[in-house]
């Protein structure tokens, strides 16, 4: 439903303002990297812009720090209504390493409402643009909650294994 | 003379030709020893919770519903792709793949949950041998482990024996809220 709507909002291109809430620079020099001509994202029409007042898209990386927060949500209140927010990075997306500690409000969702998490540590370029193409609807999600369940003792599959094994070693001594 | 070096600059850029990716149009795979999303084989995990405790993000949580089922849950939200869960397996059951696509609107699209059988021993409550270098690993290590996987916390209390009233104490847990 979201690509349904970006695609409505941002039938051409979207302007993207990047706000670092205390990250590391390893995501920003990811994001700088997706902006080169290697990657170039212009492809789809994004551009870096300035100030939030010109922007569609804020690109937040880091934890949200406590002396961000305010900042942080200012800068997303300037930002003109139809707008996209992406979690760039582990600590934007639930807060990395520090999401219980004292200074920090522990990712990005808790300051503003974000409508994409790009998770990596930090992230690949190649994840930056297919984190954008799924927002642009150019491309179908990936991840899926998965779910693992042993539905026989491991013991059991471990002694079936080391039969099966010990006869492929008879085959092979009569096959020698 | 201004001209002449815009030629040359245009032939310069004529030499290498397109060089862009076709990126989200044509696959790129990772490259080799590339860390992406770590991958549970749930036939070779022994549930020793090796794993949850060397995480630095604390992103995997034990629950130990009885005395023989324990889930596991990875949030894949806060890691950092390190590969320490991975180093520390002692049956090599986490992989780390090299999924990197992993951008999603909704946070519960990258986690993962592994429900074990756990063949105790009477005695001490666990067959694993423990992390005797540093104490307190060892004192994580011991017995069951009660985190909440609704609201993803890590509880730092372990009991010996199984015990429902400290299940039950944590089902109902919440973190504190700072804002």
């Amino acid at each position: 439903m979201l690509s349904k709507l970006s695609k409505k909002c941002f039938p051409k291109s979207l302007w993207v303002y990047h706000c670092n809430s205390g990250a590391c620079n390893g995501c920003d020099i990811e994001i700088l990297n997706v902006l080169t001509p290697y990657y170039d994202v212009e492809r789809f029409g994004i551009k870096l812009v300035g100030s939030p007042r010109h922007a569609d898209v804020m690109l937040l990386s880091g934890a949200v720090t406590r002396p961000t927060l305010p900042l942080v949500k200012r800068a997303y209140e300037a930002i003109p209504a139809p707008k996209l927010v992406f979690g760039i990075g582990s600590c934007a997306t639930g807060g990395g390493c520090w999401f219980d500690t004292y200074n920090v409000t522990g990712g990005a969702d808790k300051a503003i409402p974000v409508d994409y998490f790009i998770p990596g540590c930090p992230t690949k370029p190649e994840a930056i643009i297919y984190g954008v193409a799924l927002a642009l609807g150019l491309v179908d999600k990936k991840a899926s909650p998965i779910e693992l369940k042993q539905m026989e003792f491991p013991i059991d599959s471990y002694e079936m294994n080391k039969a099966w094994e010990e006869r492929n070693v008879i085959y092979q001594l009569i096959k020698d | 003379m201004w001209l002449t070096s815009k030629i040359k600059q245009v032939l310069m850029v004529l030499k290498p030709g397109v060089v862009t990716l076709k990126y989200p149009f044509v696959p790129r795979p990772a490259p080799e020893n590339f860390r992406g999303a770590p991958y549970w084989d749930h036939t070779k995990c022994i549930g020793c919770g090796g794993c949850s405790n060397h995480c630095p993000a604390r992103t995997i949580m034990v629950r130990d519903i009885c005395q023989e089922i324990r889930v596991m849950l990875y949030d894949g939200s806060r890691c950092t792709y390190c590969g320490r869960c991975a180093d520390v397996c002692p049956e090599d059951a986490i992989e780390m793949t090299k999924n990197y696509e992993l951008a999603t609107g909704d946070k519960n699209d990258i986690t993962e949950t592994m429900e074990l059988f756990m063949l105790t021993c009477q005695r001490c409550g666990r067959c694993y041998e423990m992390e005797t270098s540093n104490a307190i690993d060892k004192m994580d290590l011991r017995g069951y482990r009660y985190d909440n996987l609704e609201t993803r916390t890590v509880i730092r209390k372990t009991t010996d024996q199984f015990d429902t009233s400290v299940l039950r104490e944590t089902a109902q847990y919440k973190r504190p809220e700072k804002i």
